[in-house]
């Protein structure tokens, strides 16, 4: 049966009114061209009725949004071979070339504002939605791969960004630890700790990953909801530990107590390769129009979460990643197929927690400090959330999950409420209450943010349980665990 | 006289809080015979099947495989030794392809870890290739040619029961247990599975242990029999003595069948 045909009532109706208006035989003249030609003509169609559209009711379509169709339209032209690479391939060309784009003087030629949503995202939101997406894909080896339910994740988070504290700033001085090993940026005259923020990352992931096994190694014999309640036990001890490991409780400062530790060396690469190779030295003292401090993180941060991915899939194709999966389906037969389960668990435990710690460091480095209260238990639902939202267990969806949802915690919903503001709602500015959720006529989304999160989480759920991208698997799952197989194709028959 | 024993239990026990599941079985396997278990619903098969392949820890007694005590060691550690194991229930990864399944049964015989997969070394590359081979010819050799890349749950019913097999054989076995290989098969599925217990024990050399509730099949192929009823041994021997046996008779037809 061909797709078209299964493809709706939508595209029969539309035949069937071409036909009515005289055009005889329009479909079977259609149907009998190339099939280039079927594929590349219904797109240019609907894009000139659609711009047709747009120009009638007074909307100049930006030339930044053409090009992005020209571009997509090309992309969808390529041959299926092709193709695969070809999409990756421009959207990370496009996510690299972003800072050029996005901090042009004249951003309407480059880029275009969308309807409700407004501008494009700045990059600073761009940096956290790369640390963020690199937590995703870190909880969702323990989630997604290992079947392993953690309402902890932040621990890894606050302890990889606390590392980074500990590594690479003046923090250590009072206690008499001094010692510089290729950090940039350092005040005259002060002393602590100064490492590279490169051998940080590593440094951070490794001693994150050990707080993994030694958190996993007692909890992880626990199954389902026990481990979930265990896990969040531990996220809430680690966040405890950092609002009061300061003097006054422990008798010597460790994470500096409320106020955090700060400031944190800035990220560079030191004297030595920006003389030789050109890197730039100190990211915080590049101040150009488009390679700029932010636009260095970014960046910085889009490798990482490209090394993160990349892990993640090459893991997921392992012998370890397919004794994570089998641990996932069945347990007990995984252990009588010879696969050690706490050793496997905590290896999946593990490598969560080294790129939940690369994210923290990333991110402690980016705010130039770290503070308790970034570290609380609605982090690591936040993070779930990204997984669940993006497709358990696809690497991909989790990306685009972690991108969509940090995308309106920082930016999504304001703009979104400002829209309504000005467009919907009979909102007097002024009088606008900035505490309330709503005032003057006025909504303040950001304020309930926590709740939207939640409906989308129950709106996923109720429409497309296994996420926006699925992972093949579950998405099998879904769809032939509720439905039961007909004896015979009946759908079929009924629409002849 | 000598035999050269595969497994032996001892004074093998399990109790669940007051039920003794297990009363004090011993139980021997000589190397290279096909030896059945049998008794009626709950006399204690499965418990006993369970301890010697990790699952459940034996209240007392000891499980000697190879030479070696593996009483109450996990199951991962019985599955290293040599004891390959299939499920009453099919127990396949459902999620997973039929190749998978089996790639799965091979964990303990490969080496890849954690960095050398990521960084994609020769070493793990070959090996993985070489598991997929191997993964495809037991496929082959269990007759389930052609669904490699289909899920296990989209598997006709014996072919999943026969995935099962092939998923045990990948962990290199030397003593495969089958708990109740047959159930749900007609009776020509049921004949083509026995010639393939004899096919196994002349190809791969395998001692085979079988828990089944069909007779016919039972009295078939075992070189011995033993008898479980309400956890204790009852009877042990060649078919034809056991099929007298009045403690079997009775624990499978009842007290008046005897008389």
């Amino acid at each position: 049966m061909s797709s078209r045909r299964s493809g709706g009532r939508v595209y029969n109706g539309l035949w069937r009114l071409l036909e009515g208006i005289g055009l005889k035989n329009a479909r079977t003249r259609w149907e009998s061209q190339p099939p280039w030609l079927q594929r590349a003509v219904p797109p240019l169609v609907i894009a000139a009725i659609v711009i047709g559209v747009a120009w009638a009711s007074g909307v100049t379509p930006d030339s930044g949004a053409i090009g992005l169709l020209v571009i997509c339209y090309a992309l969808y032209l390529l041959p299926r071979r092709i193709r695969r690479y070809a999409i990756p391939g421009t959207i990370l060309a496009l996510a690299i070339l972003y800072p050029l784009l996005i901090q042009q003087t004249n951003y309407q030629r480059f880029l275009f504002t969308v309807p409700v949503f407004n501008s494009f995202p700045t990059i600073d939101t761009m940096v956290l939605i790369a640390v963020f997406a690199m937590m995703a894909v870190g909880l969702n080896m323990v989630v997604g791969y290992a079947g392993l339910l953690d309402l902890g994740y932040v621990a890894f988070y606050a302890l990889g960004a606390y590392t980074a504290a500990w590594l690479a700033s003046p923090h250590a001085e009072p206690i008499g630890g001094n010692f510089v090993l290729g950090g940039v940026g350092i005040p005259e005259g002060v002393g602590g700790i100064h490492v590279s923020i490169w051998i940080v990352l590593l440094a951070a992931a490794i001693v994150t990953a050990f707080g993994g096994i030694v958190i996993g190694l007692p909890t992880l014999r626990l199954r389902g909801d026990y481990l979930a309640i265990v896990t969040l036990g531990f996220g809430e001890i680690v966040a405890e530990v950092a609002r009061n490991g300061d003097k006054e409780t422990l008798g010597f400062d460790l994470t500096g107590g409320p106020p955090g530790i700060n400031p944190i060396d800035p990220p560079g690469f030191g004297v030595w390769l920006s003389t030789h190779l050109g890197l730039p030295a100190n990211f915080l003292e590049k101040s150009g129009t488009y390679i700029n401090f932010t636009s260095l993180f970014y960046w910085s941060a889009l490798g990482l979460l490209l090394i993160t991915i990349f892990c993640s899939i090459r893991l997921r194709d392992s012998r370890l990643g397919r004794a994570w999966i089998a641990i996932r389906e069945d347990e007990v037969a995984a252990a009588a197929m010879g696969i050690p389960l706490m050793r496997t668990k905590t290896w999946a435990y593990a490598s969560g927690a080294f790129f939940g710690g690369v994210a923290g460091a990333w991110y402690g480095s980016f705010k130039q400090g770290v503070f308790p209260d970034d570290f609380y238990f609605g982090i690591s639902v936040f993070i779930l959330s990204m997984v669940i939202l993006g497709g358990m267990g696809n690497v991909w969806g989790v990306v685009a999950g972690a991108a969509f949802l940090t995308y309106l915690n920082f930016e999504g919903l304001a703009n979104i409420s400002q829209w309504f503001n000005t467009h919907v709602l009979p909102c007097n500015a002024i009088s606008q209450d900035p505490g309330k959720v709503v005032s003057g006529g006025c909504v303040n989304a950001p304020l309930v943010s926590t709740g939207i999160y939640g409906a989308i989480i129950v709106g996923v759920m109720l429409l497309r349980p296994e996420g926006i991208i699925p992972e093949r698997r579950r998405q099998l799952e879904f769809e032939t665990g509720v439905h039961d197989e007909p004896l015979m194709d009946v759908r079929h028959a009924a629409e002849e | 006289m000598a035999v050269d024993l595969l497994l032996e239990t001892v004074a093998l026990r399990k109790e669940f809080g007051g039920l003794v599941a297990v009363s004090d079985v011993d139980f021997t396997i000589p190397r290279g015979s096909i030896v059945s278990l049998i008794g009626p619903n709950g006399a204690g098969k499965t418990t006993f099947f369970n301890m010697i392949t990790g699952v459940y820890k034996p209240t007392d007694g000891r499980v000697i495989f190879d030479g070696e005590d593996i009483g109450g060691k996990p199951p991962h550690a019985a599955t290293e030794r040599g004891i390959g194991r299939t499920f009453q229930n099919i127990r396949l990864f459902q999620q997973m392809t039929a190749l998978e399944n089996v790639l799965v049964g091979m964990h303990s015989r490969l080496r890849g870890h954690i960095v050398p997969s990521i960084l994609g070394l020769p070493r793990v590359r070959r090996e993985e290739r070489e598991a997929r081979e191997r993964a495809r010819e037991l496929l082959e050799y269990c007759d389930i040619p052609g669904h490699e890349d289909d899920y296990a749950r989209n598997l006709a019913y014996g072919d999943q029961r026969r995935l099962e097999v092939a998923r045990a054989l990948a962990t290199r076995p030397k003593l495969l247990l089958l708990d109740e290989p047959t159930a749900g098969m007609n009776p020509q599925e049921t004949l083509e599975f026995v010639d393939f217990i004899f096919k196994l024990r002349e190809d791969e050399k395998l001692t085979i242990l079988l828990i089944e509730h069909d007779m016919k099949l039972v009295m078939g192929v075992s070189d011995r029999i033993t008898v479980l009823d309400y956890g204790e041994k009852i009877a042990e021997g060649q078919a034809q003595d056991v099929q007298k046996d009045a403690r079997v008779i009775e624990a499978y037809l009842g007290k008046a069948a005897v008389s």
